[in-house]
């Protein structure tokens, strides 16, 4: 109630304010029309006058200065011209100082001033000393910072600068910066001294008060950086001390924050450069609660887009020893401030990095220094929980990942997986997901073992389960990112050296191999693939040199391979594993390795006769193995039987008949292949096929038990493609008679009563028997080999 | 003009880590109406990826595949071309071309898409075509041992399409193209 009533009140006031201003005015009108400058001069100051007030709040008192402000040129205007009031300004200057209060005689004095400057008839320099000594009459904070600010103002374009109007003898730019410089300290002193004016209570609101006064203050500075005369060595010598003496002496926490802030951002980054050991010097003797942190950062932000855009200067960063300067002011603001909440330290060391990076990219002994100073810092103390920390330090880990756009140096640096351990295992993650979006985005190549080792320490957590946590916890959707993330990563693990990559593919084994039945499914087809890619390479080459004993062969290469599918069975995953078995086989058949072909196989029918107990993924296996089977050349025949043997007779055991009857005819295939020296069995492809014909009568059968009808013929329709391929083939055994037998048989059960026409097994066969109507047609040994197929 | 976009076996992770860059700038998301995919994706990344490049998304069953809903064979209708796509491990012998014609006529389609030998093939009978787009990000297999990167577009048009193949040849995409006429349109 009290507050609404204040600020109803300071409106109210404001009003009254700015009336009172409104009706002076009107008079103050009147007089300057008529030229009249002795009404001119009272009703001026009876309208200053209302810039007396004690009651406005910062914000209110501005807009009424405002209107006095405007008020003000007119008759500064009336002032300047002569002619218009007879007196001399000399004179004018002497009158205004009659005026009867202290505040009202100022701004006229000031006003005056600026006039008695403009007229060159005195140096500028004595009108401003003046002027600046006499403003302190005033000391009430937010009257006197507004009648400086006044006074900085109509003073701004008559200071005494090189190459100005205003300089000549005895007026140069050094009397204009030390006129900027005292008005500035007797500011700040007004600003600092609003801090006791009010009670403990209303702290918050005398800050925030204060706060829309800096600009007055900062201002200053604006106009000492904006002076030509202001060189390097005149700031260096003159006007950086004297600000920092002020900044360091008024011991107020909120100016010291806001004009470091100030001079860093308003004088030119060369200057900070060139006088850092200076500007670093002052942060130690700061109030301890001035956030000095935010300050740095905001300095080594600018020295480091200085230096991005200005690459010529990058030598002046070396010669100041830039770096170590700002090391070791970091380190020692850490070390002052205990504390310091941990996420303001990483921050520093954030800033620092980028610095580092945009400086000194090539010094990557300066980065792994500040990487350790950050381990060093989170040392001795528990992993880190708080979020914006963690936040930092992934900003911290991903800015040279950012820079170098390739991994491999961060991998040399030495502190980078020292900091990752002291991450949680989340973030630990976070930051390895964002190592391999680096390493992909990049492209980079990832060539030998032992920067495969440092890479996957630095990723351990996507691998294995680290302490405390477990995959149970993960959601489902992230976990499979996750893992699909390290099996992309491995396609990025490559070397062209056989051996080397050997190295490699058992380095990241050893790494996977522990990562647990989840992640297994996940992380070994993509080494298993990448190893095969590597035996491919091998036994391209021609011929090793025989006796001398090769680290990289197929054969260690199968064995490796072994062991890694076989790992496949705690998850378990038989289904995968089979692929992969039947995958290795297909390899060590062109390797030309019996045996090590046979074993595969082997592995792979184990899998299926124990693991694959779904009626489906039986179907698939099957059909895998037959495919596979049939690509082999490297078996002799006894292991040629076996195997074959073992196929058909699965094919045979599946639980439905279409399925069975499917994998049969597939069979046939085993025993008839295309090339020049493959098997071609004419009897066993017959035999196959009749089978296939035989359960697909049963299945018919069956259908009709069960269903009162006919099932589709589709399967007969099938079984003759399958005669028809081998006729053309020109396998003796299959017969035009065993042909026409089948198509009549179809025809016949397409006729029967009680059979339910299939649009779908109907448009099969006519396009099967458009396809003996076209070969017929073709004339030649084909045509003539159809002819006796009568449709 | 209709704009089928056919391709395989990416067999993403297993065997590579992405489609080529040069791929993925081509295929600009709204400029083709349909895409047939032979399988082995293998992860759902790859279908969310397709579905972006074209909502009407028609996929077989790929032995590979993390998603085991996808249908073993899929038939479609565009313009006058029936087309019918599977994976093709279930037909043996793999890659053999008669195997494949039976597999068209089953399916009673004009144009028969599968994958599975990563090699790029079109095949013209006559009884349609069998097409076989390659592995699109040119991935280890045990059947084909040259394997480049390679996919198909397909532009139907009335009677008659134009199978455009693209393949990525030491680092450069080189185009080829194949037309085939029906000689009839498709019956009810």
């Amino acid at each position: 109630m009290l507050i609404a009533n204040g600020i109803e009140d300071e409106d109210k006031w404001l009003a009254e304010g700015i009336a009172g201003i409104q009706h002076s005015a009107f008079y103050l009108h009147r007089a300057l029309d008529s030229n009249n400058l002795r009404e001119a001069l009272k009703y001026s100051a009876q309208l200053l006058s209302e810039l007396r007030t004690s009651r406005l709040s910062p914000h209110k008192y501005y807009e009424l200065y405002m209107r006095a402000f405007d008020e003000l040129r007119r008759l500064e205007m009336f002032f300047k011209d002569e002619n218009r009031h007879g007196c001399p300004v000399v004179d004018l200057y002497e009158l205004v100082q009659h005026a009867g209060n202290i505040l009202p005689r100022l701004y006229l004095l000031c006003t005056v001033g600026s006039i008695y400057i403009k007229s060159k008839e005195t140096p500028a320099k004595d009108v401003l000393k003046d002027l600046v000594e006499m403003c302190r009459g005033v000391q009430h904070p937010i009257r006197g910072l507004f009648l400086r600010s006044y006074l900085a103002q109509i003073s701004r374009d008559k200071l005494p600068d090189i190459a100005s109007d205003y300089e000549g003898e005895g007026d140069t730019f050094m009397d204009a910066v030390e006129f900027v410089l005292q008005n500035f300290a007797e500011m700040n002193k007004l600003w600092v001294r609003m801090q006791h004016q009010g009670s403990l209570r209303e702290k918050e609101k005398l800050d925030k008060e204060r706060n829309e006064l800096r600009d007055l203050v900062g201002k200053n500075l604006h106009v000492l950086s904006q002076i030509e005369g202001v060189d390097l060595d005149i700031y260096r010598d003159t006007v950086l001390p004297k600000v920092l003496e002020q900044v360091v002496n008024c011991k107020d926490e909120l100016a010291q924050y806001y004009l470091m802030d100030c001079i860093i951002q308003v004088f030119p980054d060369e200057y900070h450069l060139q006088t850092l050991e200076t500007l670093l010097g002052a942060f130690p003797q700061l109030q301890s609660a001035v956030d000095i942190k935010t300050v740095l950062s905001r300095l080594m932000e600018r020295l480091s887009n200085y230096a991005a855009s200005s690459p010529e200067v990058l030598p002046d960063f070396l010669q100041v020893e830039a770096f170590t300067k700002l090391s070791n002011a970091i380190g020692k603001v850490i070390e002052a401030q205990v504390d310091m909440p941990i996420v303001g330290a990483i921050t520093l060391y954030v800033s620092l990095l980028t610095f580092t990076l945009h400086v000194h990219p090539d010094r990557l002994d300066y980065v792994d220094q500040v990487l350790g100073a950050c381990v060093k810092k989170l040392s001795g103390k528990a992993k880190l929980q708080d979020s914006r920390a963690t936040k930092q330090v992934v900003a911290l880990l991903s800015t040279p990942l950012e820079k170098y756009n390739n991994i491999v140096t961060a991998l040399t640096l030495s502190n980078y997986p020292r900091v990752m351990d002291h991450l949680d295992a989340a973030t630990n993650k976070v930051m390895a997901i964002v190592i391999i979006q680096s390493i992909m985005k990049n492209n980079t190549c990832v060539s030998t073992s032992d920067k495969v080792e440092v890479l996957f320490e630095l990723i351990k957590g996507l691998i294995k389960d680290m302490d405390g946590t477990s995959t149970d916890e993960l959601d489902e959707e992230d976990f499979k990112e996750e893992q699909n993330s390290v099996a992309r990563l491995m396609h990025m693990l490559y070397n062209d050296d056989p051996e080397e990559m050997l190295n490699i593919m058992n380095t990241v084994w050893k790494y996977i191999m522990a990562g647990g039945s989840k992640r297994l499914p996940f992380t070994v087809p993509p080494l298993v693939f990448s190893a095969l890619k590597l035996v491919r390479r091998l036994h391209g080459q021609d011929g090793d040199v025989a006796g001398e004993e090769v680290p990289a062969t197929p054969k260690k290469i199968f064995q490796l391979l072994n062991q890694i599918i076989e790992a496949l069975s705690v998850v378990p995953a038989p289904e995968l594993a089979l692929r992969l078995y039947l995958q290795c086989a297909e390899a060590a058949n062109d390797c030309d390795l019996e045996p090590v072909t046979y074993e595969f196989f082997t592995q792979a029918f184990v899998l299926y006769e124990e693991e694959v107990a779904d009626s489906k993924a039986q179907v698939t296996a099957i059909h895998l193995i037959i495919g596979t089977l049939q690509r082999m050349n490297v078996f002799g025949v006894e292991n040629r039987d076996t195997l074959t043997h073992k196929a058909t007779g699965y094919s045979a055991k599946l639980l439905k008949k279409p399925d069975q009857c499917r994998a049969v005819y597939a069979c046939s295939h085993l025993f008839w292949v295309d090339d020049q020296d493959g098997i071609k069995d004419g009897e066993r492809v017959l035999l196959c096929l009749k089978r296939s014909l035989r359960i697909a009568n049963a299945a018919q059968q069956m259908v009709n038990v069960t269903r009162g009808s006919s099932g589709p013929v589709t399967l007969f329709v099938e079984i003759l493609n399958k005669y028809l391929y081998f006729f053309e083939k020109g396998s003796p055994q299959i017969t035009t008679a065993a042909i026409q037998g089948l198509i009549e048989l179809i025809k016949t059960e397409m006729q029967s009563d009680s059979s339910t026409s299939n649009p779908a097994s109907d448009a099969f066969f006519a396009s099967t028997l458009r396809y003996i109507q076209f070969q017929k047609q073709k004339g030649g040994a084909m045509g003539e080999k159809y002819d006796p197929i009568k449709l | 003009m209709v704009l089928v976009l056919a391709l395989g076996d990416l067999h993403v992770p297993h065997r590579a880590a992405d489609l080529p860059p040069k791929f993925k700038s081509m295929l600009v998301p709204g400029k083709i109406q349909h895409v047939i995919c032979t399988g082995n994706l293998c992860v759902k990344e790859v279908h969310d990826y397709l579905k972006t490049v074209c909502p009407d998304l028609h996929i077989a069953l790929g032995e590979y595949d993390e998603e085991t809903r996808y249908p073993e064979t899929k038939t479609l209708t565009i313009g006058q071309f029936k087309l019918g796509v599977g994976h093709g491990h279930q037909v043996i012998p793999w890659g053999d071309l008669d195997s494949l014609a039976m597999l068209q006529r089953q399916l009673d389609v004009d144009i028969l898409v599968t994958g599975h030998t990563h090699q790029f093939t079109a095949y013209k009978h006559e009884a349609g075509v069998v097409i076989n787009p390659g592995s699109a990000t040119g991935s280890y297999s045990s059947i084909n041992y040259d394997v480049n990167p390679s996919f198909v577009l397909m532009d139907i048009d009335g009677l008659r399409v134009v199978v455009y193949v693209y393949e990525l040849i030491d680092g450069e995409v080189k185009v080829d193209k194949i037309d085939f006429k029906k000689t009839t349109a498709s019956s009810t």
